[in-house]
């Protein structure tokens, strides 16, 4: 097996069932220690992809590392070097907590010893200690996923996939999650994630890869993806819907660029390529005219505005389509 | 983050000497954690056996009067011939206990935990076999435990008794396999429920509570060919039911109950076995 600083690498995944392609050619490359988001809507292709990539579904054309093992003709080797946290939470809500550790324990083939320790370290660990000895079925949402993250932790695997970790929880269990997360990768723990929440991804990740369709649209960190969607906004709101012809001119006049406005709504919006300036220079020019304003802002583009340009035009073109498994 | 591990945590390397004792060992983990499920809820097995045992009840005190099986009058011998059945229907229900845990794991992730992990993957599956048989053997002593107690006794040598039993569970056994293929077949759980469905007509439709010469004729033969009923009369036989003679019956098949009993089991083998094999494999589709 040669080194290489990529814990997962793939080219080219294919996958069709039947008719329909779930995935057509895509590419990731994703070095140790970072943690990569897949993103994408329903539909794209992205629980496909760690389906091959954690062996549990055969790929059709490609080729795919992960841990420097091939998925095709090493999965029992990539089986030993990963953890799996699926769409479900797979844990054993008859056995408690620290039960269903153990059995897991167990079957990474650890002794009994080795298993009941690793299972305590791992309550602690993602802050379950207290509820050891209650059944997961009592849990909050964000402490059973907590606890299907531990099972997929025991063997401290080096690479961590995570598909859409937090579908369904509520704000709070999301944030335990994030956090927990958060610290497997301070760990050095390689993840890769699968969410179609792009703030999730924008909190979260090192790199995104966005996906649709079965194929890659583009790969980037989430400052660059928000870059590539362009300037940030500055948004004016008057008090006066009246006032508000007069405002669009005002704009015009400091940053020599037409602003938008919806009618009936008393807001403007005018994407600037120097918002700090713009927005002193617009301020002014708004004080000496002595027009009153609502509220005045400057709004970076969200990662959502990113996704829905990205695919947007594609999504209309096929519509939605079912998420393959 | 609180704790450092003692890393490294590994799996240890696997040899082709010791992938066999693994098969073992993960086995053994699975079916631990079947009978930590019992322990931590034992309303789950009570309400298997309810079913069972409310058949035996309404069976026995409810229609049993007004039955004449044996032609000795009404009533007379029923408890004899209904428990034998009341055993081979309870086992051939067992394959629902099959099926639904495993359309339960494969609906919740389980299967793809499990598949995901460097254990061995026939343990899934040997696993949920060995537990099955194990439930199965208790739920038979608890049924045959209800029959001893309302007066059904067998009459035959030790050893035919323990045939008998042993019958059951050689029936039991092949329909691990039809359970787990239908399990894996199904949607999900809600599916698996569904099968009652299809359980209940194929379990009384046999000689489980009524001799098949007593039904009209093409429901007699389908009766008298479910293999449910070939172990039903072959342990009728082994118990030596009074009242009833196989040799002289209409139906071929009845007049070699025993063969039938041993033989039926193959042929559930032979089909599902495969099939559940193929579905198993279909997962990774």
């Amino acid at each position: 097996m040669p080194p290489t600083d990529l814990a997962v690498e793939a080219r080219g995944l294919t996958k069709r069932y039947g008719p329909t392609v779930a995935l057509d050619g895509v590419d990731l490359a994703v070095p140790r220690g970072t943690v990569h988001g897949l993103l994408g809507p329903n539909g794209a292709g992205k629980t496909t992809t760690v389906r091959i990539l954690t062996t549990l579904t055969r790929l059709d054309e490609g080729r795919a590392t992960v841990a420097g093992h091939d998925v095709k003709t090493s999965a029992r080797l990539v089986r030993r070097a990963i953890g799996l946290t699926g769409q479900q939470t797979a844990v054993d809500d008859l056995l408690t907590a620290r039960q269903n550790l153990t059995m897991f324990g167990r079957l990474f083939r650890l002794d009994k010893r080795s298993a009941a320790r690793r299972a305590d370290e791992l309550l602690e660990q993602f802050s379950l200690t207290d509820a050891a000895n209650r059944a997961p079925k009592k849990f909050s949402g964000g402490m059973r996923r907590r606890l299907d993250l531990a099972a997929s932790m025991i063997l401290a695997p080096q690479v961590l996939f995570l598909d859409e970790p937090t579908t369904g929880l509520d704000p709070a269990g999301r944030r335990e999650v994030w956090h927990a997360i958060r610290q497997l990768a301070a760990q050095g723990t390689t993840v890769l994630l699968t969410t179609h929440y792009l703030d999730e991804a924008d909190q979260l990740c090192d790199r995104i890869s966005v996906v649709d369709h079965g194929r890659n649209l583009v790969e980037d960190t989430p400052a660059g993806l928000k870059r590539r969607i362009g300037d940030e906004r500055l948004e004016l709101t008057v008090a006066d819907l009246g006032d508000l012809d007069q405002a669009v001119e005002l704009v015009q006049r400091a940053t020599e660029l037409v602003a938008d406005t919806t009618p009936g709504s008393s807001t403007l919006s005018v994407p600037v390529p120097d918002g700090v300036r713009a927005l002193t220079d617009v301020a002014s020019e708004i004080r000496a005219a002595g027009l009153d304003l609502a509220d005045i802002a400057l709004r970076r583009p969200t990662l959502d505005e990113a996704f829905l340009q990205l695919t947007g035009d594609q999504a209309v073109l096929t519509g939605p389509t079912e998420e393959t498994s | 983050m609180s704790t450092t591990s003692t890393q490294p945590l590994a799996a240890p390397d696997e040899t082709p000497g010791s992938r066999l004792l693994w098969v073992f060992k993960d086995t053994w983990t699975i079916v631990m954690q079947e009978f930590m499920h019992l322990l931590r809820q034992p309303s789950t097995f009570a309400w298997q056996l309810g079913m069972p045992v409310v058949m035996v009840l309404m069976f026995v005190y409810v229609f049993g009067s007004a039955m004449d099986v044996t032609g000795m009058g009404a009533g007379v011998g029923y408890i004899d011939y209904a428990m034998p059945g009341m055993f081979a229907m309870t086992i051939a229900f067992g394959f629902m206990n099959t099926a639904f845990p495993v359309a339960f794991n494969k609906e919740k992730g389980f299967m793809d935990r499990f598949r995901s992990m460097p254990m061995s993957s026939s343990a899934v599956v040997t696993g949920r076999g060995v537990a099955d048989i194990i439930q199965a053997a208790v739920d038979l002593a608890v049924i045959v435990g209800i029959a001893l107690a309302i007066g059904w006794r067998p009459a035959g040598p030790v050893t035919d008794t323990l045939a008998a039993f042993g019958l059951l569970l050689w029936l039991r056994f092949a329909l691990i396999f039809v359970g787990i293929w239908i399990g894996l077949r199904v949607k999900n759980t809600e599916g698996a429920g569904n099968l009652f469905a299809i359980a209940f007509p194929l379990g009384f439709i046999s000689s489980v509570f009524a001799p098949p010469q007593m039904m009209p004729g093409w429901l007699g033969t389908v009766a008298a060919w479910n293999p449910v009923s070939s172990t039903a009369s072959a342990i009728r036989e082994l118990f030596q039911t009074p009242g009833v003679d196989l040799a002289t019956s209409t139906y071929w098949i009845e007049g070699h109950a025993i063969a039938g009993a041993l033989i039926w089991p193959v042929l559930l083998l032979v089909v599902f076995v495969p099939l559940a094999v193929r579905q198993f494999q279909n997962l990774s589709r």
